[in-house]
């Protein structure tokens, strides 16, 4: 899958997007879950948030500034542990390389674990160009694969839009699976056949989500376990990783893995967090013999030095995504992009270009829910912003007038709730911990909700608000 | 000491990189941050080990684990009974002194054999028949190296001896917690893995933090225990100190 999931144009995905009843209830459900329940029940304990979030930032803000030296020292680290780097510019440079090491190893099973910068190069692509079975391991992942490549639609919990009647109807379908739609015979299957794909692999390909200079080390966060045996049973390990996403030493991964998984998920940890350095040692059983490296900038490094720069401190976390209330109308897939939500929003169009993401910057209200709840303080609705004023310049007109929009995202003018509730939920989700007395001793997320919404809205300019200043602008 | 890997296009990357960030290619080491912030190293700070176990206990309960407590007198019927609990064997255990010194040769040599549960202790000399049998075993048991107490969560190095899929492939996990090696959380953990790399050189190749059994949330985010990894966890909690 290329980073671009659809060819249909934003504003009929849109309306796909409204109309698909589940969909919505399930991102309903899944916002007001990890949104805001999770988060204030399991970060509770971190009554310094605040701190927690200033020190995410700087060391993301230190890593980029100097992003040449951590990598240079991450790459001499790994080599002298015997695994191999290569850098790759381009994504076509990426799946050459890669392409050269299946040759080599003469690999025809893959099996992977979830990797958003693989989508983003359209790795698998090439693996079946090159006739190989590549598997996706993430049992979300490994659903949209078996219904023919279905695109993601959240970033952290990729079969989000998808029923449990659905999920079984497609391993019927795919993997002759006979039993009911309960999520735990469906995974249960799913981890009896992928056991077997595990064992007979003979190339385990991996995303990273933090690498450690100091060490050429790199740790994979995961619940399910799937990456662990990715990692540990092929012969050849490859791993990709976006050329941003490293730390000076453990003691930083530390501190992000935590930010990662209460933003992600609202645990204090996943079930495995697991940090590899090299291939295997000499007398080890398990692990791989070789290992490969491949760090990808794929127009990462035009961003840096501008001013959407902050933007490549994301770690991928998703809790943008979690309480944005337009993604919440439209859900993932209307977004065009591998990368939904705010963070997709902002880049998307850095990566994949205006002229296919024009339309992404225009899907908030700029309520800023998201840049207050994002763990290392990239200020999202203010870099929407920034691709709307470029928009306009490159453009010399905005791509949609506000009726286009509101009729866009289903709104009539009667119904301007949406825009308002992004910015009264912004009081929950910008601090998850100081409210959280107040929302615990309520009867349930919902509940908490609707009570937020009552609450005046916080000072800030709201897409409402915004149109109107635009429009005295002289639109 | 593995042979030297290699590199490739990294001068045009990172000169690239340096001409985004409109200076010169940083060469140099350059110095430890200082870091303003520094919150994770307030959590939990002076706890003692008695309350660090308070506080990993209370979290089991939300990771779907049991967490038991014996002596060293106490640690083979525990254990017997854990594993019982799980249906027997085939077991499998890491190579590892301690099983000995703690008392469960008996248990392992002995006992479970003679009532036909295979004991399989990794053997680095048998190459992917380890792997074979960690594929078969219904528990595998290890020790853990550090504890986070606000996590509950277990710590393993790999090596020749320690093998990583003994904590994957079994259907069942038991971990072995020396009380001594509860620390307040991650934190504590990452400055001694560093620690480690400065006095020795050397990381291990796989270092595992475990949470309790595998999970997943993926279909309509329905919490299922057991994907990949083991179906169910136990921790025994061993008071050493
Ligand atoms: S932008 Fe921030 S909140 Fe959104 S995914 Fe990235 S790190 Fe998480």
């Amino acid at each position: 899958m290329a980073m671009k999931i659809s060819t249909e144009k934003f504003n009929d995905r849109v309306e796909q997007g409204i109309h698909d009843s589940f969909m919505r209830g399930a991102v309903a459900g899944a916002q007001d879950g990890m949104g805001v329940k999770r988060r204030v029940v399991t970060t509770d304990e971190l009554s310094n948030w605040e701190d927690w979030r200033n020190h995410a930032e700087e060391i993301r803000q230190h890593v980029l500034a100097n992003l040449d030296y951590y990598l240079e020292q991450l790459s001499e680290n790994i080599a002298q542990r015997g695994g191999h780097v290569f850098f790759a510019q381009t994504k076509e440079e990426a799946n050459e390389y890669i392409r050269g090491v299946v040759q080599r190893k003469k690999a025809k099973k893959i099996v992977k674990s979830k990797s958003m910068v693989t989508e983003e190069i359209s790795l698998n692509a090439m693996l079946e160009e090159e006739g190989c079975e590549v598997v996706e391991t993430d049992l979300g992942e490994y659903i949209l694969q078996l219904d023919d490549h279905d695109p993601p639609s959240h970033i952290v919990v990729p079969a989000l839009h998808k029923n449990k009647e659905q999920i079984r109807d497609v391993f019927a379908q795919k993997i002759g699976y006979t039993k009911t739609s309960t999520p735990e015979e469906l995974a249960y299957h799913a981890r009896v056949t992928l056991r077997e794909k595990f064992l007979e692999a003979d190339l385990g390909i991996t995303g990273c989500n933090f690498a450690v200079a100091e060490t050429g080390s790199f740790c994979l966060v995961t619940n399910e376990g799937n990456a662990d045996l990715v990692t540990a049973l092929p012969k050849t390990q490859i791993t990709v990783m976006g050329m941003e996403r490293l730390v000076p030493t453990f003691e930083e991964m530390e501190v992000l893995v935590s930010m990662l998984t209460r933003s992600a998920v609202g645990q204090k940890l996943t079930s495995y967090i697991t940090v590899l350095t090299g291939p295997r040692e000499e007398l080890d059983v398990d692990g791989p013999e070789e290992f490969h490296l491949v760090i990808v900038d794929n127009g990462r490094s035009d961003i840096l030095g501008t001013e959407f720069q902050s933007i490549l401190q994301c770690i991928r976390c998703g809790a943008c995504i979690n309480v944005c209330p337009v993604y919440r109308h439209i859900g993932g897939h209307s977004y065009g992009s591998i990368y939904p939500g705010p963070v997709g929003a902002v880049l998307s169009p850095l990566l994949g270009g205006y002229d296919d993401f024009k339309e992404l910057p225009y899907a908030s209200t700029l309520c800023g829910a998201c840049t207050e709840v994002c763990p290392v303080k990239i200020p999202l609705h203010q870099l929407l912003h920034k691709h709307r004023q470029v928009i306009v310049e490159k453009e010399g007109k905005a791509p949609f007038s506000e009726k286009m929009l509101m009729k866009a995202f289903g709104l009539g003018a009667a119904s301007p709730a949406l825009y308002n509730m992004g910015s009264k939920m912004a009081p929950v989700a910008m601090n998850p911990f100081t409210v959280g007395d107040k929302i615990s001793k309520g009867p349930g997320p919902l509940k908490a909700w609707t009570e937020i919404r009552e609450f005046p809205a916080p000072n800030k300019e709201r897409f409402r608000d915004w149109f109107k200043n635009r429009e005295k602008g002289g639109e | 000491m593995a042979k030297i890997g290699t590199i490739h296009n990294r001068d045009s990357f990172l000169n690239k990189i340096s001409k985004s960030l409109n200076r010169p290619r940083l060469t140099g080491p350059i110095p430890r941050p200082e870091w303003k912030y520094q919150p994770q190293h307030e959590v939990f700070k002076g706890a003692s080990p008695d309350e660090l176990l308070d506080i990993m206990k209370v979290h089991c309960q939300k990771i779907h684990t049991n967490l038991y407590e014996t002596d060293l007198k106490g640690l083979p019927d525990v254990l017997n009974e854990v594993v019982e609990g799980y249906g027997g064997g085939p077991v499998v255990i890491s190579k590892d002194e301690r099983f000995s010194e703690w008392g469960l040769d008996s248990l392992l040599k002995k006992e479970w054999p003679s009532r036909d549960m295979a004991v399989f202790e990794w053997d680095y000399t048998l190459g992917d028949e380890n792997v074979r049998r960690a594929e078969q075993a219904n528990v595998g048991i290890t020790i853990s190296e550090i504890t986070l107490a606000e996590s509950a969560t277990v710590v393993l190095f790999s090596d020749k001896d320690h093998g990583r899929t003994i904590n994957f492939l079994p259907a069942t996990s038991i971990m072995l917690i020396p009380k001594s090696t509860l620390v307040p959380r991650f934190t504590q953990a990452a400055v001694k893995m560093r620690e480690i790399h400065q006095q020795t050189g050397r990381v291990a190749s796989c270092i595992n933090f475990i949470t309790g059994p595998s999970n997943s949330a993926d279909i309509e985010l329905n919490l299922v225990v057991g994907v990949h990894g083991p179906i169910k966890a136990s921790y025994i909690v061993i008071h050493d100190l």
